[in-house]
């Protein structure tokens, strides 16, 4: 446990804590998943789609090595993310052109439909895994590999895949679901989430820092769909919370030069709900600010709140206007690892990380990381400006690179 | 644990259902007995809000108390987060799991409560249903969002702008999240008409399911996907 003497610097608590989780392989309660997959592969089941080099290998909950593509990355966008928090999605794109990768950002994608499967159940286990199928092949036949960039999207995914795994029958119906649909019937050989080519490449993000992060203090809220479903896949460090969590946002976080604080209750969820965002409130934001916001606040006292889900996002930062108006103690900043890093390494405010779509105040933030809200903010409005009149017809990735 | 609840439904009813949920090739990954330790509780979102408790499901179902399960199908697994933090359940339990099970049963029985549970979610259905997006940036309204303050309402009036001010071109959009092509969102219906998820939408609201019936069905004559 986290002692008085261990505090960070920001007042906070140290994310050290004494216990230490051992990993091995050879003890992982569950199967490796990647074994079977490969079988069926060559059983003539599937076909498997290798991750393209270059890769990273990083470690799993158990100390598996995952394979992480660099590039050639076929994004698999996220229908809350791109909806409602456009700069989260924008940020991760702009981030591979500035490391100059090579990815692809496609048409041919339909969201997972598990939100409005979990929310609403108006959907079935063959309805999802053809869903997934389909966009597995659109990304195959691309030639692109697919990196998720939602967490329920890659947690959801993962369980399609055990299920497809396990279930002859399943299998069979969603094959020829595809075969009528003209597609091929592929599952890739890993499923990856974007944070785990953020932690990827973490170290070049570090090389190019141009904005001093030593003063901002982070806490990390890691989204519930990345590690508690399937969980053995996620991402873990021994240097990191000794292993005890997952290791992505807090390397990339830690990497980039931030301090980041450790808080009570970070396993708790966000709150999101799924239905409870849209129809039910009233939890989600009594959930997100007082077992949330408000103990980050107490025990970190951050600058920003980064997590890597956009229902977390949505939850933590929408819900805090409410509990400013009852005078709760509220009042962050709250966005993915992805525009944070963007921030850090000199992406602008507005016109990259899209912070305006965002509810809570980011200015006093922006201040300490050495940007001009109100300068940027100027700079934003010449280009709204200009697409306004016709000069130009909208932003491009040219004026912002 | 024995309900007095729903005494009007036939026992032969409540059995029927529970078998349903048995029947599901999940059933067995999800269910493995229960410590009654309450771990999974301690984790659980919703049971901090409401009269909830993933424990009692999970025992419920490893119990067959029939009764009690009718019960919770009717009452109780609407309130369930689907976070899956009761997946750190020593017996690996998968009490979210078992809720997404029930859940499908009780939408494809048409259950009173579940139609109740779902009627302020219909749009939100045939959002994602017809747009393979369930978010769109035109939903985001002050009227229908008040409670996330005065952000929403800047959003809606610079919907247009703002989305052509992203640099990425797939994002210029305000009726879908992203740019999806014709031939994918065809794909899309045709899966819903291929895995009976459209009939199960009938089943809960027959008014919005020959809505989507139309919408589908025309754009797949155009497609020439047939089946």
């Amino acid at each position: 446990m986290e002692t008085p003497d261990k505090q960070s610097k920001s007042g906070g608590m140290a994310v050290e804590t004494d216990r230490s989780f051992q990993w091995d392989p050879i003890e992982a309660p569950d199967e490796d998943i990647r074994e079977a997959v490969w079988e069926l592969g060559r059983a003539g089941e599937w076909i498997v789609q290798p991750v393209p080099e270059p890769y990273a290998l990083e470690s799993t909950k158990f100390g598996r090595l995952k394979k992480i593509p660099l590039e050639k990355t076929w994004h698999h966008k996220s229908c809350g993310q791109c909806g409602h928090i456009p700069g989260y999605s924008t940020s991760i794109f702009w981030l591979n052109r500035l490391l100059g990768y090579d990815y692809f950002d496609p048409r041919d994608q339909t969201s997972c439909t598990a939100w409005n499967y979990y929310a609403s159940a108006t959907s079935n286990q063959a309805a999802q895994a053809s869903v997934a199928m389909r966009n597995f092949a659109a990304a195959y036949e691309t030639g692109y590999f697919p990196l998720i960039h939602c967490g329920t999207s890659y947690g959801h995914y993962k369980e399609v895949r055990h299920e497809l795994v396990h279930d002859a029958n399943l299998r069979r119906e969603v094959r020829e679901i595809m075969h009528k649909l003209g597609r091929p019937f592929v599952m890739p050989e890993e499923i990856v989430h974007y944070s785990e080519w953020m932690y990827a490449v973490r170290d070049q993000l570090a090389s190019r820092v141009v904005r001093d992060m030593s003063d901002i203090t982070v806490t990390v809220h890691p989204a519930c769909h990345y590690y508690k479903l399937q969980r053995a896949d996620a991402l873990y460090n021994a240097d990191i919370y000794n292993g005890q969590r997952t290791a992505v946002v807090t390397g990339v976080a830690q990497a980039l030069g931030a301090n980041v604080a450790d808080y009570s209750t970070w396993y708790d969820c966000c709150g999101f709900g799924f239905r409870h965002i849209l129809v039910q409130r009233d939890f989600t934001r009594s959930f997100a600010t007082m077992r949330k916001i408000e103990v980050m606040k107490e025990e970190a006292n951050p600058d920003v709140v980064l997590t890597h889900d956009t229902g977390c996002v949505t939850s933590l930062d929408k819900s805090q206007f409410i509990g400013k108006a009852h005078g709760r103690n509220v009042g962050v900043p709250v966005m993915s690892e992805s525009q944070f890093a963007a921030l850090a390494v000199g992406a602008h405010p507005y016109r990259v990380a899209q912070l305006h779509w965002h509810s809570t105040d980011t200015k006093q933030l922006l201040i300490k990381m050495g940007i001009d809200p109100e300068a940027a903010w100027a700079e934003f409005e010449e280009d709204l400006a200009k697409i306004k009149d016709g000069t130009i017809k909208s932003l491009s990735w040219e004026a912002v690179m | 644990m024995f309900s007095v609840k729903y005494q009007e439904v036939p026992l032969e009813d409540k059995e029927r259902l529970f078998e349903e949920v048995k029947a599901d090739p999940r059933y067995e990954d999800y269910l493995y007995g229960c410590y009654e330790c309450g771990i999974c509780v301690a984790a659980c979102p919703s049971a901090r809000f409401y009269d909830f408790s993933p424990r009692k499901i999970a025992q419920t179902l490893a119990r067959e108390d029939v009764e009690t399960f009718y019960e919770q199908l009717n009452d109780d697994v609407w309130n369930c987060s689907q976070c899956f933090s009761c997946t750190r359940c020593p017996r690996q339990n998968n009490p979210g799991g078992l809720i997404t099970v029930m859940r499908e049963v009780a939408v494809k029985n048409g259950l009173r409560t579940t139609k109740e549970a779902l009627a302020g979610y219909t749009r939100i259905i045939y959002k994602i249903m017809t747009t393979g997006t369930q978010v769109s940036p035109d939903m985001l309204q002050e009227d229908a969002f008040p409670d996330w303050g005065p952000q929403v309402k800047a959003v809606s009036e610079n919907l247009d702008l703002w989305r052509l001010a992203l640099p990425p071109e797939t994002l210029h959009t305000t009726g879908t999240s992203w740019e999806v092509e014709e031939r994918t969102m065809q794909e899309l219906y045709a899966i819903w008409k291929m895995t009976g998820s459209l009939d199960i939408i009938s089943s809960l609201d027959e008014g919005l399911s020959d809505i989507m019936e139309e919408i589908m069905d025309e754009e797949l004559e155009a497609s020439g996907l047939s089946f």
